[in-house]
Formats: C-alpha cells, sequence, structure tokens
C-alpha cells in the first residue's frame, strides 16, 4: 500500500467516522519496500491539494524516512524552470522538479508492504499482508 | 441459467478455482474491457486522476485504468485504488502486478476513505451483490445505504461514478438507483442493448458542487437512451431536465404517474412497455 493510499484511509468503524483520531491509520511493525514507478507530474499536481501534509509528516517521521519539510510544496515548485529564450511555447512537456520527484517517492514508491495498521481512537488493528489490507469489519462493528 | 448472487455468497462464489477461471477467459476480458471503456467514456476524465474501483476484483479494469491517454484510456494514466471482497481475486490481481492498491473489503460495509479522497469511481459488474445480504442481521437496504453513503462522501465535489451493473429485475434497479439518490447523487440510468440478452445498465453518479454543480443532465446530455432518476428539488438544473427528460419518454411517463399517485389518482402499473412507441396494428 502506498504512502498516498494511508494518507486517505480511515478506520472503517461507524462509531470512529466522527473522531478526528481515526484519520491516519497508524502503521505498526511495518516492512517497506520501494516499488519503483513513473512520475506522474499532472497527477502529483491534481492530488496536491488534497493532502493532509502534517498526517503524512506525521507517518512518514513513525515509518523511521527521512523527515518531510514543513509546509506542502506549492505547485509551481513540481515543475523545473524552463530552459531560456524557450518561452511559454505550447505542446512543451512541463518537466517534474527534484521536489515533484521526491514527493513522488514517498507517495507512489513507498509502500507498505506486511504489517499493521492502527486507528488512534479505538485501536482497532488491520493486517497488511502482500501490500493488501483487511478491512473486513466483524458483523457487530459495522 | 441461475444467476451466481442467487447460489453463494461473493467470497464463496469467487474461490481459487472460479477467480481464475474468470480472469483467464478471453471472452470475459473482452466484455469486461468494453464495459470498462464505456464507464471511462461517462466519466469524462480529462486529467490523471485518483479513481476508487469497486469490486475490482482481478484488476481487468484497473489495467486500463493505468494506460496513458495516447493507450485509449482517458487523462491516464490514472492511480486507483480496488476494493473487493473476494480473497481469490485478489491474489490473482497480485500475481499480474497490477500498479494499483488493494484492499480485502466488503463495499456494503462502507468505504474507508475521508471525505472528498476520489475524482471518480468505477464498478464494474458487482454492484447487484450488494443486494444480497448474507447474515440475518443485514438487508439490501442497509448494504447499499452504507455503500452509497460512503462513497458519496469520499467523492470530490464535482466528482463521478459509474457502477454498471446486472440487476435482477426493475425492482432492484430501482432499489439500487433509489439509494444512491437517498446518499445524495445525481443520478441517470443508462441502457446498452436493451431488452436483449447482451443488455448493460449504467448508473451515472454525480456529486454537487465543482464545475458540474450536481446537474446530473450535465452528464447525459446528448447521450441517447438515459433516464434520469435524480428526484431532488430545487436543483438549478431544472430547465435542462426537460431535455433529458423528454416529454412521453418513458421518465416522463413514470414521473407523471408518481405525480398522480401522490395525489391519489389510479394509475397503470408500469412495465417494461411503459412508454414504448405503440405499434401500429392494421
Ligand atoms: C463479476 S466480478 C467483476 C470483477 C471486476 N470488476 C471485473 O470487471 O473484472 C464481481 C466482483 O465483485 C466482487 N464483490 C462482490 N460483492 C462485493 C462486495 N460486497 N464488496 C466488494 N466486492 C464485492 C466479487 O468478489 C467479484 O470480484
Ligand atoms: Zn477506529
Amino acid at each position: 500500500m502506498k504512502l498516498l493510499t494511508l494518507n486517505f484511509l480511515t478506520c472503517a468503524i461507524k462509531s470512529c467516522k466522527t473522531s478526528p483520531a481515526s484519520f491516519p491509520l497508524h502503521p505498526r511493525d511495518a516492512e517497506l519496500e520501494i516499488v519503483e514507478a513513473d512520475v506522474n507530474l499532472a497527477f502529483l499536481q491534481n492530488i496536491l491539494p488534497r493532502l493532509m501534509w502534517a498526517e503524512l509528516r506525521t507517518i512518514a517521521s513513525e515509518l523511521g524516512l527521512p523527515t518531510l519539510p514543513e509546509d506542502i510544496p506549492e505547485r509551481e515548485a513540481l515543475v523545473e524552470g524552463r530552459g531560456e529564450g524557450e518561452g511559454e511555447g505550447e505542446g512543451g512537456e512541463q518537466i517534474p522538479s527534484q521536489t515533484a520527484k521526491d514527493l513522488h517517492r514517498v507517495l507512489l514508491e513507498t509502500c507498505i508492504q506486511e504489517g499493521k495498521l492502527v486507528c488512534g481512537n479505538c485501536g482497532h488493528e488491520y493486517a497488511v499482508k502482500e501490500g493488501v489490507a483487511n478491512f473486513l469489519l466483524p458483523g457487530h462493528l459495522v | 441459467m441461475s444467476r451466481p448472487e442467487d447460489t453463494l455468497p461473493p467470497d464463496l462464489f469467487y474461490n481459487d478455482t472460479e477467480s481464475r477461471k474468470y480472469t483467464t477467459s478471453s471472452r470475459i476480458q473482452t466484455i469486461q474491457a468494453t464495459m470498462t471503456h464505456r464507464a471511462l467514456s461517462l466519466l469524462h476524465l480529462t486529467t490523471p486522476s485518483l479513481i476508487l474501483d469497486i469490486g475490482c476484483g482481478s484488476g481487468l479494469s484497473g489495467e486500463i485504468l493505468s494506460l496513458p491517454s495516447s493507450s485509449g484510456t482517458p487523462g491516464g494514466p490514472h492511480t486507483w485504488i480496488g476494493l473487493d471482497i473476494s480473497s481469490s481475486m485478489l491474489s490473482i490481481a497480485l500475481e499480474k502486478d497490477v500498479t494499483g492498491d488493494l484492499f480485502l473489503a466488503d463495499a456494503g460495509q462502507g468505504v474507508p476513505f475521508r471525505p472528498g479522497t476520489f475524482d471518480a469511481a468505477l464498478s464494474i459488474s458487482a454492484i447487484q451483490w450488494l443486494c444480497n445480504a448474507e447474515t440475518s442481521e443485514e438487508s439490501p437496504e442497509g448494504r447499499l445505504k452504507r455503500f452509497f453513503g460512503g462513497l458519496y462522501a469520499s467523492l470530490r465535489r464535482g466528482g463521478r461514478a459509474v457502477c454498471q451493473f446486472y440487476p435482477k429485475n426493475d425492482a432492484q434497479k430501482r432499489m439500487v438507483s433509489a439509494a444512491a439518490v437517498k446518499a445524495g447523487f445525481g443520478a441517470g440510468l443508462l441502457e446498452d442493448d436493451p431488452g436483449t440478452k447482451n443488455a448493460k445498465t449504467y448508473l451515472v453518479l454525480t456529486v454537487g458542487g465543482g464545475e458540474l454543480d450536481g446537474d446530473i443532465t450535465g452528464v447525459v446530455r446528448g447521450l441517447e437512451g438515459v433516464d434520469v432518476v435524480d428526484q431532488r428539488r430545487g436543483g438549478k438544473g431544472k430547465g435542462a431536465k426537460r431535455g433529458v427528460e423528454q416529454k412521453g419518454s418513458k421518465a416522463w411517463i413514470v414521473r407523471k404517474k408518481e405525480q398522480m399517485e401522490r395525489k391519489g389518482k389510479v394509475v397503470k402499473a408500469s412495465s417494461k412497455y411503459t412508454g414504448r412507441k405503440r405499434r401500429i396494428a392494421f
């Protein structure tokens, strides 16, 4: 499971829906893997305003990853400055900046393969096996 | 042939054998791919998006979502997250190394993502399963309510969802669309090859706000054969709605009948023939 996904995932238990502590879920005994993928700049630009940055930083630090910058990058910072004289030529592909590549690395290539995700509100543990999280709930918790 | 939904719960029906048989059948691959493309054309995505696939199975749709627009996926490549209740189906998806994240989950229990997560959602040949409840504590209505309620919240404003499904009958089709409307969606039903054994039903759903402002007619305008099931009052699309729900069309007749019924008048029960042109008999 990508860290991107973890930035959107909440506890599935009904009584947790209204509790702020049910997001983000906290990884425990997590095994990480880097799964390489092509940088998709337009996707990063699309998703950027929807990220919960403080929570992403928390998760990164819980996983022992390098500390993320305090503030979320600006949209403009995702694009490399274009060469001189080229102007705003049409059809020119935008080039992803180092910031975009770093963001891509964290969000789309860093994956939890094994471990658990724990709700900060109710303590429920969701198992992750081969990258797949088990969100099936026993009937009484639905 | 009996419907699989009437024989076993989905996680038991889609066991290892059935899941493999399903995924390797070239006939099924072709049909599912065609329906995925149809759903994508209804979603109108113009940029790489975050998409939820409900009942993703072995990832037949997901593989298409991950393709670039140059390979025929509008707005692609997209990033997708798939939910499925069958671990056998998901194992096959893992074997195929799909790029989407997978969850073992029952859509009838809800959609565990924070509000406004997804640009769009699609579901191919899955939600008819929600009309079955496997235990006495559950009801199809309750499962549909949790599913559509969760789906509605998890989509961003202006987002869309398309669910192709195989309703058992008209009552089930109505139950499913009513649950979607109740959750807040603007809804339309689209039927391809109606009346044949290849009939395909698509439930097209929009979330208010954003560029569409929940005006389902914006999605279905110009598409033939779409019946608007959105019955909310006071929406902006009032004038435009007429254009889609044409006077004399089945949707129009059904709505008129409902109005008359509410006034206590006796109306003829709607049937699959309602609103059809009558052939002139010589
Ligand atoms: C006909 S298959 C379609 C799979 C995939 N969408 C495709 O087009 O190839 C139906 C899928 O729905 C899944 N399903 C049924 N009920 C479900 C539920 N309540 N929650 C999640 N998935 C479900 C089944 O496990 C199965 O994988
Ligand atoms: Zn919880």
